[in-house]
């Protein structure tokens, strides 16, 4: 009934995980080198988004396939916030063109792997 | 979402909130707004009855968070008495649920955002309102440089 049972999609929320930590650590190193948000960043957010958007699908699949989380409402809202967190976290790191952009992109990063701990919690139980 | 422009008061007597660290205050406060509100609408809407003054509080919490994050981006005279006013309640508010759910932990059965001082999240509940007050007064005096 686990998130885990299939390991392509534990490998994928581990692999988000490790992403979004490397990513913060990052831009963590880039607000202290007083840099704001460069390709660098917008091109990690990409790729975890776009992985986050193929664990939505994985999500789905499994759902509609008559497994179901154990907290249903919960884990389709970590489902949707999981999409937004990135782009709404990119979007002001846009406009604040200081070093402070690249601290809300830490920020927004190192909030994906709280929110992949929720979804396996609300997942299994 | 504010661009960083100076606007009414802080022509006269100070600097945006909106801008610089700002952002990633509203950005934090963001997050918090989101994530109270989808928690305390889901209690009020499947289990309002266990532990009701618990799940009012949170939805009390998730409005105040909002109207902070509104108040910080919004910016200008308004939104930072908005600002001034939402992070006074949340501190007096972690202070006082916190301080409540150790001594008397039977008012509240179930855990709020608050309870504990905020210990489910890592305590930022109670740092949030402390940074917004520190930030809301640094940028209230003309900048420095």
């Amino acid at each position: 009934m686990a998130f885990y049972d299939p390991p392509v999609t534990d490998g994928l929320a581990n692999g988000i995980t490790i992403g979004s930590l490397v990513l913060a650590a990052w831009s963590l190193l880039t607000t202290a080198l007083n840099r704001p948000v460069g390709r660098s960043h917008l091109v990690g957010l990409g790729l975890i988004e776009l992985a986050l958007a193929v664990q939505v699908v994985v999500g789905v699949v499994k759902m509609a396939g008559g497994e179901r989380p154990e907290e249903m409402a919960t884990f389709i809202g970590y489902l949707i916030a999981s999409l937004l967190v990135l782009p709404v976290g990119a979007a002001l790191a846009i406009i604040e063109r200081s070093r402070w952009g690249s601290a809300i992109v830490a920020l927004a990063s190192l909030v994906i792997p709280v929110v992949i701990v929720r979804m396996r919690q609300v997942w299994g139980g | 979402m504010g661009d960083g422009r100076v606007s009414d008061g802080e022509v006269a007597n100070g600097r945006a909130i909106n801008a610089g660290p700002g952002r990633l205050l509203i950005a934090v406060y963001a997050i918090f707004a989101l994530s109270a509100s989808a928690r305390a609408g889901f209690q009020i809407a499947t289990k309002l009855g266990d532990a009701p003054l618990a799940y009012l509080l949170s939805a009390l919490a998730a409005v105040i968070y909002v109207l902070a994050t509104v108040g910080l981006a919004r910016g200008g005279r308004v939104g930072r008495r908005i600002a001034v006013v939402c992070c006074t309640v949340e501190l007096v508010g972690v202070l006082t649920v916190g301080t409540v759910s150790i001594l008397a932990p039977s008012v509240f059965p179930d855990d709020t955002v608050w309870s504990y001082y905020g210990r489910g999240y890592g305590f930022v509940p109670l740092v949030l309102p402390m940074l917004g007050l520190f930030w809301l007064w640094r940028t209230s005096r003309p900048a420095r440089e």
